[in-house]
């Protein structure tokens, strides 16, 4: 009969994992990759590295995928998706990477024998252990202003992941050669958003302009290097976050520029405090949502 | 008689010639009034269901327990976008208008699946859902592959393909969960207990009582009727749920030894309408987060209408 032809050809077309966005796939994210630390880094030094960058992404993602169902159009919901798949991807390699050099503090002693080390620092660890930028933390605020964060992020991110292809970690080097080309559609992505609503209605420059006023202040602590930081970027592992800061300025203040908003000044540089583990209220809030479900049930598997 | 009136009798025979051949009607050809207003109603109400479906399994995108399971619902979350999207274009194609329609749906002037107006209370309901409501809706969908209707024929092939992979990735996962804990067992087994029933009533009022179907039937647009469909899907899941471990919770489902069929218990149809007429347990907050994704952003649409007009 046709439709059993049909169910075969179905059951046929699945045979790979094609279809799935990167980062759903079943296996070990880190399969296949030489994970041996480069000789003079320190591991604990490096697990840290990864859980700044991993973090960044791991909060961000719910950030944007919060506003699937609620955008203002449904390919809109389908873009942010796509960008929170990635950011999520890159989350779990990287919590990975700093798993499998031992950087993995309380989280493992919570978390029961089956939980992978990805899931184990995702949801075992506690806020003042997350190694996030204030950027990524900032509650949404409106679509402009949710772009304007994207924006800032992406072109950040993508800074420091155009530099670390060429890191002496191997995994590191691996993960930011993927991660590249997909910050670059994010960054563009958010970029023509903030060119249409800052050249849009009166309205729409109204608020794009009141979300930058609004995303700015959190540029001030991403380019000052963390002590960690330093002594990776000494090692030829990690990126100096003071060697993008031009790069960063140059892209938002062209995007502005053109999307007709006013640039504020840009915030003078502050040492760093998200890298470092001392959050305001927002990510403890996060967490409680993010976490639930799996800390009141240490021993599952999902 | 008139020329024009000649040339919609020799039209409509040309459409009804098209029909019996099995062959597919396109969006340049000719189609009677009715085929064509049946159609939009049926693809809209395809399309809101996609979109409303979006929202009980959306509700554990932040919570997901583990973050292959959050990139997997996330990535099944995103496929029913673009089914809606597929299916909104489908509906284009016979002169509808996408924004037209989803202020039809915010108003209540068309419906969509009654199963989403029902909560997804724990994680095993992502499971569920995909394992019986997808498997509902490929068993409803598969068969539209073959509509009289090439847009939407072409449309359910490519969604069937992503839903029975959601299927798949629940079924996943309930198995997971049952290999777990007892209180993952018994999540999965509550979650069954609540969306058994209601997933047998996505297959629609039972035949004796669904008006539209025999016109639907003669124009292909619907291939089968609402009990046979129903009964496919009881026939496939009944075993599904053995080997899963669960119970159905109905105890009348037995094998008829003489029709190879699962007997199964009846269909609370009170509830059905309720739910359908609005008054199911999330019908309102389901049609609020779609108002408030259209009013409270209206402001972002407008802009990059003006600036598209800008630069055109
Ligand atoms: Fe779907
Ligand atoms: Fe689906």
């Amino acid at each position: 009969m046709h439709e059993e032809t049909v169910y075969d050809a179905l059951d046929q077309a699945h045979g790979g994992e094609g279809h799935w966005a990167f980062g759903t796939g079943f296996d070990d994210p880190l399969a296949g990759v030489d994970t041996t630390v480069p000789d003079g880094v320190d591991p604990a030094d490096l697990g840290t590295y990864c859980l700044m960058l991993g973090d960044d992404a791991l909060v961000l993602a719910p950030r944007l995928t919060r506003w699937v169902t609620r955008a203002p159009e449904l390919e809109e919901e389908v873009a942010l998706a796509n960008v929170a798949l990635d950011l999520l991807g890159q989350a779990r390699l990287l919590l990975a990477r700093a798993g499998s050099v031992g950087v993995l503090g309380r989280s493992r002693t919570l978390a029961g024998g089956t939980i992978p080390d990805e899931d184990a620092l995702a949801y075992f660890r506690d806020p003042d252990e997350f190694r996030c930028a204030a950027l990524v933390v900032a509650p949404n605020g409106d679509f402009a202003q949710t772009l304007v964060r994207l924006l800032a992020a992406a072109t950040w991110r993508l800074a420091l992941f155009s530099r670390l292809r060429d890191s002496r970690d191997p995994v590191l080097a691996a993960i930011a050669a993927k991660g590249v080309n997909e910050l670059a559609y994010h960054r563009d992505h958010a970029g023509r958003w903030v060119l249409r609503l800052g050249d849009g209605t009166a309205e729409s420059h109204r608020r794009a302009q009141a979300g930058v006023d609004a995303v700015w202040p959190l540029l001030a602590d991403l380019f000052t290097a963390t002590d960690v930081e330093a002594r990776l970027t000494a090692a030829g592992v990690a990126v100096d976050p003071a060697t993008v800061r031009d790069e960063v300025r140059a892209v938002l203040d062209e995007v502005l520029t053109r999307a007709t908003l006013r640039l504020p000044d840009w915030p003078a540089d502050v040492a760093p405090s998200g890298r470092l583990g001392r959050h305001g209220p927002e990510l403890p809030a996060l967490l409680g949502d993010l976490q639930g479900l799996a800390r009141a049930h240490p021993e599952a598997t999902w | 008689m008139t020329a024009a009136a000649l040339d919609d009798v020799d039209l409509q025979a040309y459409f009804d010639a098209t029909i019996a051949a099995g062959h597919r009607i396109e969006p340049r050809d000719w189609m009677p009034d009715g085929y064509r207003f049946g159609l939009i109603r049926q693809i809209a109400q395809h399309a809101h269901s996609e979109i409303i479906g979006m929202q009980p399994e959306g509700d554990w995108l932040l919570a997901a327990p583990s973050l292959r399971r959050k990139a997997i619902l996330l990535a099944k979350v995103q496929d029913e976008a673009g089914h809606g999207m597929y299916l909104y274009s489908a509906a284009e194609t016979l002169g509808a208008d996408r924004a037209d329609l989803t202020d039809k749906l915010i108003e209540r002037r068309q419906k969509y699946s009654s199963i989403f107006n029902y909560p997804s209370l724990t994680y095993a309901d992502v499971g569920v859902i995909g394992w019986l409501v997808d498997g509902a809706a490929i068993c409803n969908q598969v068969p539209l592959c073959r509509s009289s209707y090439g847009p939407y024929a072409r449309a359910m092939i490519r969604v069937c393909k992503e839903e029975s992979f959601h299927q798949r990735q629940g079924y996943e996962l309930l198995m997971t969960m049952m290999g777990g804990t007892d209180a993952q067992r018994a999540m999965v087994q509550d979650a069954v207990d609540r969306w058994w029933w209601p997933s047998l009533m996505m297959f629609g009022p039972p035949d004796d009582d669904s008006p539209n179907s025999a016109q639907s039937m003669a124009w292909g647009i619907k291939r089968h009727s609402n009990d046979e469909l129903r009964q496919r899907y009881v026939d496939m899941s009944v075993p599904q749920a053995e080997f899963l471990g669960v119970t159905l919770p109905d105890p009348e489902l037995s094998l008829d030894p003489e029709t190879g069929h699962y007997r199964f218990g009846a269909i609370d149809w009170a509830e059905f309408q309720r739910v359908i007429g609005g008054h199911g347990p999330c019908n309102d907050e389901r049609i609020a987060r779609r108002r408030a994704a259209r009013d409270d952003n209206a402001w972002v649409t407008e802009a990059a209408t003006a600036y598209a007009e800008k630069y055109s």
